[in-house]
Order: structure tokens, then C-alpha cells, then sequence
């Protein structure tokens, strides 16, 4: 009776990972698939699958055995602590990768388990700086991060929408890490930032900080937000009679931001998205592809989720092992022609070829600009 | 100057909102000794209700005009509203009258809760656009200061109805019972006051009120969602016990008054605490640097919006404990 | 622990003394239970033993000494950051546990006494609502406190924290028996924590019959009374803020070296009111009942969640409602049918130390 109980705990203490024999590679995806932003999580899940099939389709060997590819997706809610207990569950599974997590609040605290774990983790989506400067080298991602779309919010500002800047930011760590970065880029690019405001991620009324910003006078608003907040804001902007050029980020970025905005939002409102446009990226053929498959369109991130699973593969193909510390190395000098382009990591996991495009509202719609 | 009084125009919009949903809170306080967590879930249900009504009336009597329309909006939500209170005062409040204290307080947050969930079943969780039936273009009063209709409406219409209230409880006979109730139970229902009724009129008089103001601040902003009711909520309880919880009078001075620190305190709080201000000679080399230009150095700004309320809360509770316009309250918890 | 052996039914009335050696066996062997199911369970159970430790902190606030506190999580912050501050590359420094856990303790008791002493006349619901207004002021100057100085990292929140390091054994570090086996650091983090807790249960226990413990009890009864027989009421009330932080203190320390990573929205108002709840659900003033109450409040989520999805797959075909839903729907029915249906909570605190019919009485409202 005993010996058996000891036994049971025994097999419970057991974290070790066993040699991979098998033929099964499992690949893990996090990302909100409950929630207000479930749509996006299943976008990314539906990438990273869509690049699990088409390699096992092709058929990969991996030590002289063919490889079959198993993408196990879990649910982490947007939410840090659930996101903390999913990581874990997901290497309790036995993934030798991970594609995912969806927003930089989850993948940060999140990181810190993979790593420890041994399991490289590739975000498609994350985009706080702080991700890839924990020092963790089992952590990468495909999109360019914040401190890129914020020079780049903060150039244009400066130098094609008028000199004086003033910043909104909605207190949270996405909206606080952006708005820092644009004003490091407006005062890099000869602008001023006039004054920086602050607002948080519940709030419906803005009339005191606007009041505040247009006694200044400024010749942008950039707010570093989401499109919940930024919409209102950009209608009562216009109640308090202020006539200033408005940006937001990649938050505010969405067909929900016009709604939101009513009859307020005119050419005067630009936002910026990681990544390129989907009639941009290098291969065409994905949209009807991923169309055809899952029946529903690409959202944003799914072509970077593509290419992180697709990096993951290409990482054990070169290494010749599915061993998450064996294919570590090769995976940090892995280059190929992914969806999105060319797909390679720096010394710190971001992407080397990390893009960016500014949007601006045109006849109903964000259109890119050149 | 024209900032100033713009400032002090929102912040009187802001108040007036405040304020309408404080007197919810504070009628409730003042005749059961409780307060009413769910009271700002019920503005949410009000404002989505209006939504939900108005979107299908546009749609089936297109040539109805705007003013009927919201009409039609904030009727349904008055009444899914108050049949909602009354709900809420007979399952989950009234068995607890003679309860342990904290009993009514906890099952009040799981009514929020509640409230707050089924509305994510029924609406989901996006943001919707409220439709802005009245118009919401800028006039100019003063040149330089800016008010849409709906401001003006909003501020007019909750003056009104405070007025409205206080005749209601001063004035009538419901309001005797009311009064009495408020003072003691027992002896009132032994004087012939039929004390669950009145209480049950007073949660049904209060989520009207809760259903105007949610009307009004969707009309306003233009957004409606499942937990829009939280913030004010917070709010405006801080008004009702910053102006004297109980005290009709007080929830308003204390909505208005918290309005209006909000605005100006996120206005003029961040120059004030610009330590680039300070006189030359006091300002150490690193700061000279920072100021040059225009620059500014400030301590506090505008990301400390949302502790006003608590601060001037604090202090005034410090100095009169029962509020602006408390009576003699104190040990009544 | 005997609260908690005697509430276990039928054997806990007929045999305390087994009950209670079945209580010491599960907590032992909960984490090798739990393993069996996956790492995953034991992280909740460490989470679990956190949230016991808070509860019986509040417990002592609201519990004990009656006062009504809604900012609680203000002191587990203070206790989380002050192990950010003096142990994690944040500022360079790398204390040891040993002085950094006293000292988020008494930052934290520091923090209690800041809050007590301006609201001691306060009572009943405006001093619910200076206490919410206390825990909200910390958590938006932690969030804010980056600008113009950046003092707290914002809402960046503060990585890289060092882990629970017991005089040169690193808890967080997987145990190597051999090649392929190794103890989990989840489980000792376990252990760990138990014996927190177990030390917390023994010291408010002594407390809650001490001298102390019996003002406490006698103000939260009939504050004019206890002032009539010569207690020092307001000495009493500032201990017992005092005390309740310095737990909250504790249990935020081991969370920042558990986690590894605080940032401000961890300590948000509806983490104080889950505490809250969790402290009423199981009965206030009963420390076996706070114990289960807190436990059964942070287990039922994530059961749910694990539950949930399969069996609606199972009898619809396809997710109706998502887990995070149906754990908020199930939370708040169990909050208000509880309260309807035993208003003192799962396990009612002891006639000898609370008689909540008095407390009601004070309204005077009847």
C-alpha cells in the first residue's frame, strides 16, 4: 500500500521529458480564444495551423524519421494569470515549441515559464519591448515591436503632420511602452511634444485632458490606445473644437475605431499596424489559401503566426532534432522566405526585417499609405 | 480663461451624471442602511436596453423623428429598469433586512456581477455606438467654449429631476412614508406605512433615475458596453457619501463637486506641480536642462484623474465624518 | 485546524482526532494529487495557499476587530513591491529573503496604520469606501509612479524578480534525483507556502484568544461598551489594521518570488473584493471557514474552466458559454444564494468568539 503511494508520487514528481522517439511533434499555440479580442486568438491559432499542415503535407524528416506536426491550442483570455497556468499546462503537454501569446500583457509573464522549461517560444503578435530584453534565450517573435512603430509614429508626426505633438496614453503597459517610443521618435525628428496626457483603459471622458491639450495648441493628437477609447475620444475632440491631425496605434487600427468614431473621424485621423498590408506581404497566395481552408478571412496577425510556426520547423529541420535544445541554435540562425517575407532573428529574438505601415482614413476605411 | 470655463463646463456635465446616479445610491442608503453595489450595473442595463429599442425602431418606423424615437428608448429602459430594481430588492435584498451587515453587502456585488455577465451573454463584449439621436454639434455660448445639446440637456434635465425628488419626499404623502421609513421601521409599519412597499417604490424610483442617467451618458459619449456601469458607479457612491449619504441634497453637491475637481484637478494639476515653475535660482542644474525650451518637469498630471475623488473624499470624511451635508449619521452603520 | 477537522461532515463530530489527522494528510499530499493531473494543478494550489494567507489576513481586519476593509489588496501590492524594489535587477539590489520579507511585512503594516489613523472615527460603509479609495490610491501610484521619475517601472510592472532563496537553497530550482527525474520547484513552492500559512493559522489563533483578540472582538460587538470597560479602542483598531496588513505584507513577498513579475494590475479592486468574498463566503471570524472559503473561491475557477469546455463540447457540440463567463455567471449566483441562504457564511464563526446578531442590531435600523 504504501510502496504504491510513494510509486503515485513518484510519477506525479516526474517532469523530466522523456527522449523523443516518436514520430509526433507537438507544436503548442496560445491565445485568447474567449474574450473580447477571441476573434484575433483564433486568427493566429488558424495561422500557426495552417503552416502544421502544409509541412506535414509536404512531409518532413527529422533524424532520418518523418515527421508528423500536432498544433495544440490552448486559451489564455488576454489574461496574465490565466495565461500563467495555460504556459504551463501547455509544457506539462510536451510542446516542443510554442507559437503565441497573443498580447505582450500575457507572452511577458508567460515567457519567464517557457524559458525555464527549455521551450522556445515565438510570439507573432507581441510587441512590448520589454519581451525580448528579459535576457531569455528561448524567446522570439515575427513582428516588429513597439520602440519600430513608435519611431515611426513619432517621424511621421513630426515631419508630414505638423512640428508640435501632443500624447495621450491609456496607462496600460501596451499604451504607456508605445506612447514613450513615439515621443522618443517626434523629438528625434526635430518635433515637440507639447504635453503628455494620460487617460486609462475604462474611461469614457476625455472633455478635461482635451481642454487641457488645446490650450497648448498642438498640431497632432497621438493617442497610444484602443479603439474603445480612441473612438469616443476622436468625437469629442471635435465637441471641444479642436481642429489638430489625430493618430493612434495599432490598438486603434481597426474597423471598430470608425464605427466608434461616428461622424467625427475624417482624413485628419492616421493610424499605424505592425506588419504589412495583406496585398503586400510576399506570398499572394496565402489569403485564398487561409481562406480556403478555415472558411473565414485573415484577420491581422495570421501570416506572422504562419511564419512562427514555420520558423519553429524550419529551426528543427536545420538542427536535424526536434529536441527544443538542440534545435535552440539553429533556430537563432534560421533564414527562409516565409508568408510575410523574409524570416530571420537578431541577437535578441526580435525580427531582423520587422515592417510597419501608416494607414489613414479614407471614403469609410483605413487605407494604407505608401 | 476660456479654458477655465470650459473646464468648468465639463466638469459640470460630468457632475450632473454623477449626481443622478449618486441620488440612486443615497435614497436606497437612507431607507435601508445599504448600499447598493448593483445600482451602477442598472444604468448599464438602462443604456442597453435604450440601444437595443432604439435600433429596432429605427428600423421599423424609419419616418418616426429623433425625439420620439429616444423617447421610445428611454421609456423601455425605465421600465425594464424598474421592474429590474424591484426584482433585485425582493430575491436578493429583502430576506437579508435583519441579517449580519456584510451579508446584504456581499450578495449586492454578486448582483453587479450578475448583472454585469448576463449583459455579456446578451450583448457580448464589443463596445456598441450609441446612436446620437440628439445632436451632438458644438455651440459656442461663450467664443472659445464649447457645449453640444446634449450637454445642455443633461444638465438641465437633472436639475429638474432632483428638484422633482425632493418635492417628491418633502411634499407628498408617499414621501411621509418614505421619510418614516427611513427613520424606523418598526414604528412606521406600526403607524400604518406598508414598509415593504415603500421600500420596493424607492429601488424602482432609484433604477428609473439609474435608466435616465444611462440614457444620458451613452447619448453623450456615444458608446454603450457591458461594464460601462462600474466607473460611474464607484463614482457617484463617492459623491453620495462625499455630500452625506442619505441626504438627497448632498448626493448632488457632492456629484458636482466631484465633476468638478475631476476636470479642473486634471487641467491645472500638472502646472501646478511643475517644478519648472519654481523660481530660477531654485532649480538645480539637471532641471535647468529639462525646462529649457518649454519643457516641463511634472510631478503629478492628469494620470492621477481617478484618485481626486478618493483624496478629497478622504479629507472631508477626516474633518466631518458624516459628509458636506451629513447629519448626524455617524454611528448609523 | 480543528475548525477545519470539525467541519469535515459526519467523522469530524464523531472522531475529531481522525478528522484531524485526515486534514494534516491531505495537505501533505494535495501537491502529489494534484502533480498527477499536471503541473498546472499544483500552480493553482500554490495560488490557493496565497489567497488562504490574504484571507486570513483580512480576516483579522474584518473578521475579528469588524472593521470593513475594501482596499486590502493595497497591502499585498506593498508586500509584492517591496520585493521588487530590494530583490530584482529593477534597482540592482539583491537582499535576501530574510530581511526583505520583514520588510514588505512592515511596509506593509506601515501602510495599515497610514490608512487606520485618519479613519478611525469612520464605521460601517464610509469606511468601506476611504478603504476602497486607499487600495485604488496605491494601485494608480504604482501605475503612475514611472513619470517624471521613474520609481515603479508603471505599468510596465517590474520583472525579473529574484526567487524564494531559504539560505542558499533557490526554491524555485527543480530538485534533480536522477537523469530523468526531478522534483518539480511547484511542489516545494507548496510546501513552502504551507508552512506560511501553518505559521499564520498558529499566530492569529493565539491572537484571536489573547487579550488582544478578545478587545478586537468586543469592539466589532459594541465599540461604546468596549470603550466603557477601559479598552483602548482606537490603539485596538489601529493593531488590527496593522496586523491584518502585515500578513497581506507576507503573502505579497512570496507572490513576487513566485511569480517573478508584479505589475499594478494584479492589484486591482475586484482582487480586495474576491478576498472579501472569499472571507464571508466561508464564514467571517472562523478560521477554518475563511481557510475553505478561500480555497473552494480560487479552485472553483479553474475547474470550471478545465470542466466547462469539454463537457459542452460533449452535449452541444460547440462552446455556448466560454468558461470565463460561466465562472462569473456560477460566482455571482453562489455569492448571492450563499448569502440568502447562510448569511454567516459556510462554516458560521464560533458562539464564543463573534455573536453576529449584534452586529446588525447597531444598525438601528429595526
Amino acid at each position: 500500500m504504501k510502496k504504491t503511494l510513494i510509486a503515485v508520487a513518484v510519477l506525479g514528481l516526474m517532469a523530466g521529458t522523456v527522449q523523443a522517439q516518436e514520430v509526433v511533434v507537438k507544436i503548442g499555440h496560445v491565445g485568447p480564444l474567449t474574450g473580447n479580442i477571441a476573434h484575433l486568438g483564433k486568427d493566429n491559432e488558424n495561422g500557426a495551423r495552417l503552416a502544421v499542415e502544409e509541412y506535414n503535407a509536404k512531409g518532413v524528416s527529422i533524424g532520418g524519421k518523418k515527421v508528423k506536426f500536432e498544433l495544440i491550442g490552448e486559451d489564455d483570455a488576454a489574461d496574465p494569470k490565466t495565461g500563467n497556468i495555460v504556459a504551463q499546462r501547455i509544457v506539462d503537454a510536451g510542446v516542443k515549441g510554442v507559437v503565441g501569446h497573443l498580447n505582450s500583457g500575457t507572452t511577458i509573464p508567460a515567457s519567464r515559464i517557457y524559458n525555464s522549461a527549455g521551450i522556445p517560444m515565438i510570439s507573432p503578435s507581441s510587441t512590448n519591448v520589454t519581451l525580448t530584453q528579459q535576457g531569455f534565450p528561448y524567446i522570439f517573435r515575427t513582428m516588429a515591436n513597439d520602440a519600430q512603430q513608435g519611431s515611426v509614429i513619432g517621424k511621421y508626426a513630426a515631419t508630414k503632420l505638423g512640428k508640435k505633438v501632443a500624447i495621450i496614453d491609456d496607462r496600460t503597459a501596451y499604451g504607456q511602452g508605445l506612447a514613450d517610443e513615439v515621443e522618443k521618435g517626434v523629438k528625434a525628428n526635430g518635433g515637440t511634444v507639447s504635453s503628455r496626457e494620460f487617460t486609462n483603459n475604462q474611461a469614457t471622458d476625455f472633455s478635461a485632458i482635451l481642454t487641457k491639450i488645446k490650450a497648448q495648441n498642438p498640431d497632432v493628437i497621438v493617442y497610444t490606445g484602443m479603439d474603445a477609447q480612441g473612438g469616443p475620444m476622436l468625437k469629442q475632440i471635435k465637441q471641444l473644437g479642436i481642429k489638430t491631425r489625430f493618430v493612434t496605434g495599432d490598438g486603434g487600427c481597426t474597423p471598430e475605431f470608425i464605427k466608434l468614431a461616428g461622424d467625427s473621424i475624417s482624413d485628419a485621423a492616421y493610424c499605424t499596424q505592425a506588419g504589412l498590408p495583406l496585398d503586400q506581404i510576399a506570398d499572394k497566395g496565402f489569403k485564398d489559401r487561409f481562406k480556403k481552408r478555415f472558411g473565414a478571412d485573415v484577420q491581422i496577425y495570421a501570416p506572422y503566426a504562419y511564419d512562427a510556426a514555420a520558423a519553429l520547423i524550419e529551426g528543427m529541420k536545420a538542427a536535424n532534432s526536434s529536441d527544443p535544445a538542440k534545435y535552440l541554435p539553429a533556430l537563432k540562425k534560421v533564414q527562409f522566405k516565409g508568408v510575410t517575407g523574409e524570416v530571420a532573428f537578431d541577437d535578441k529574438g526580435d525580427t531582423k526585417f520587422g515592417a510597419i505601415t501608416m494607414y489613414q482614413f479614407k471614403a469609410g476605411n483605413w487605407v494604407a499609405l505608401k | 480663461m476660456e479654458t477655465l470655463l470650459q473646464q468648468i463646463v465639463n466638469g459640470l456635465v460630468v457632475g450632473s451624471v454623477y449626481a443622478l446616479v449618486a441620488l440612486g445610491y443615497t435614497m436606497v442608503y437612507g431607507i435601508l442602511g445599504l448600499i447598493n453595489f448593483a445600482h451602477g450595473d442598472v444604468l448599464m442595463v438602462g443604456a442597453l436596453v435604450a440601444l437595443q429599442v432604439i435600433v429596432f425602431v429605427q428600423k421599423t418606423w424609419p419616418a418616426l423623428g429623433t425625439i420620439p424615437t429616444l423617447l421610445i428608448g428611454l421609456s423601455a429602459a425605465m421600465i425594464v429598469c424598474m421592474a429590474l430594481g424591484y426584482i433585485i430588492e425582493r430575491t436578493a435584498y429583502r430576506r437579508l433586512r435583519n441579517a449580519p451587515r456584510l451579508a446584504p453587502l456581499i450578495t449586492a456585488i454578486g448582483v453587479s456581477f450578475l448583472l454585469q455577465t448576463l449583459a455579456m451573454i446578451i450583448w457580448g463584449r464589443n463596445y456598441h455606438s450609441f446612436p446620437q439621436l440628439i445632436s451632438t454639434a458644438p455651440l459656442q455660448p461663450v467664443d472659445g467654449v464649447f457645449i453640444t445639446p446634449v450637454q445642455i440637456i443633461i444638465l438641465i434635465s437633472s436639475a429638474l429631476l432632483m428638484v422633482a425628488l425632493i418635492l417628491l419626499v418633502n411634499k407628498t404623502r408617499l414621501g411621509r412614508a418614505m421619510r418614516a421609513t427611513a427613520e424606523n421601521h418598526r414604528v412606521a409599519s406600526l403607524m400604518g406605512v406598508d414598509t415593504n412597499k415603500i421600500i420596493a417604490i424607492t429601488f424602482i424610483i432609484g433604477s428609473g433615475l439609474a435608466a435616465i442617467a444611462g440614457v444620458m451618458f451613452s447619448s453623450n459619449y456615444g458608446v454603450a458596453h457591458y461594464a460601462m456601469g462600474f466607473t460611474p458607479g464607484i463614482k457617484a457612491f463617492t459623491a453620495a457619501v462625499l455630500g452625506g449619504i442619505g441626504n438627497l441634497g448632498g448626493a448632488m453637491v457632492g456629484g458636482i463637486v466631484l465633476g468638478l475637481v475631476e476636470s479642473i484637478g486634471a487641467g491645472y494639476l500638472g502646472s501646478a506641480t511643475d517644478l519648472c515653475h519654481l523660481p530660477l535660482w531654485a532649480q538645480s542644474a539637471s532641471l535647468q536642462a529639462t525646462c529649457a525650451n518649454g519643457g516641463s518637469f511634472e510631478l503629478l498630471s492628469s494620470n492621477y484623474q481617478d484618485i481626486f475623488a478618493f483624496v478629497i473624499l478622504g479629507i472631508v470624511l477626516i474633518f466631518r465624518p458624516t459628509g458636506l451635508l451629513g447629519e448626524r449619521v455617524s454611528d448609523r452603520a | 485546524m480543528n475548525e477545519l477537522a470539525v467541519a469535515i461532515p459526519w467523522l469530524g463530530s464523531r472522531n475529531p482526532k481522525a478528522a484531524r489527522s485526515v486534514v494534516l494528510a491531505l495537505m501533505l499530499i494535495a501537491p502529489l494529487i494534484a502533480a498527477l493531473c499536471g503541473n498546472t494543478w499544483v500552480r493553482i494550489l500554490d495560488f490557493a495557499l496565497l489567497y488562504v494567507m490574504l484571507a486570513l489576513g483580512l480576516n483579522l481586519v474584518v473578521g475579528f476587530a469588524g472593521l470593513l476593509d475594501l482596499g486590502y489588496i493595497a497591502f499585498y501590492a506593498v508586500g509584492a513591491y517591496t520585493w521588487a524594489f530590494l530583490a530584482s535587477p529593477h534597482f540592482g539590489l539583491h537582499l535576501p529573503f530574510w530581511l526583505v520579507l520583514p520588510a514588505g511585512a512592515g511596509f506593509a503594516a506601515l501602510a495599515g496604520l497610514i490608512l487606520g489613523a485618519p479613519v478611525l472615527r469612520l464605521r460601517g460603509d464610509y469606511l468601506a469606501i476611504v478603504t476602497l479609495g486607499f487600495g485604488e490610491i496605491v494601485r494608480i501610484f504604482m501605475n503612475n509612479l514611472n513619470y517624471p521619475i521613474n520609481i515603479t517601472n508603471g505599468p510596465q510592472g517590474v520583472n525579473m524578480l529574484d526567487s524564494l532563496n531559504l539560505f542558499g537553497w533557490d526554491v524555485s530550482r527543480h530538485i534533480p534525483i536522477t537523469d530523468n527525474f526531478k522534483i518539480n520547484s511547484l511542489v516545494m513552492f507548496y510546501y513552502v507556502f504551507l508552512l506560511f500559512v501553518v505559521g499564520s493559522v498558529i499566530v492569529i489563533r493565539r491572537l484571536q484568544v489573547s487579550r488582544i483578540g478578545r478587545g478586537w472582538a468586543a469592539i466589532r460587538d459594541d465599540e461604546l461598551a468596549a470603550k466603557a470597560i477601559g479598552i483602548n479602542t482606537r490603539n485596538m483598531k489601529l493593531l488590527a489594521f496593522a496586523m491584518g496588513a502585515t500578513f497581506g505584507g507576507v503573502a505579497g513577498g512570496l507572490f513576487g518570488s513566485f511569480q517573478g513579475f508584479v505589475s499594478p494590475e494584479s492589484f486591482s479592486l475586484m482582487e480586495s473584493i474576491a478576498i472579501l468574498t472569499m472571507v464571508v463566503f466561508g464564514g467571517m471570524g472562523n478560521l477554518g471557514g475563511v481557510i475553505i472559503g478561500a480555497i473552494a473561491l480560487s479552485l472553483l475557477p479553474e475547474i470550471l474552466r478545465s470542466v466547462a469546455l469539454p463537457v459542452q463540447h460533449a452535449i452541444f457540440g460547440h462552446v455556448i458559454l466560454d468558461p470565463e463567463v460561466l465562472r462569473m455567471l456560477l460566482l455571482s449566483l453562489a455569492m448571492i444564494l450563499m448569502m440568502l441562504i447562510r448569511p454567516a457564511g459556510m462554516l458560521p464563526a464560533h458562539a464564543r468568539y463573534s455573536r453576529p446578531e449584534l452586529a446588525s442590531a447597531g444598525k438601528g435600523k429595526q
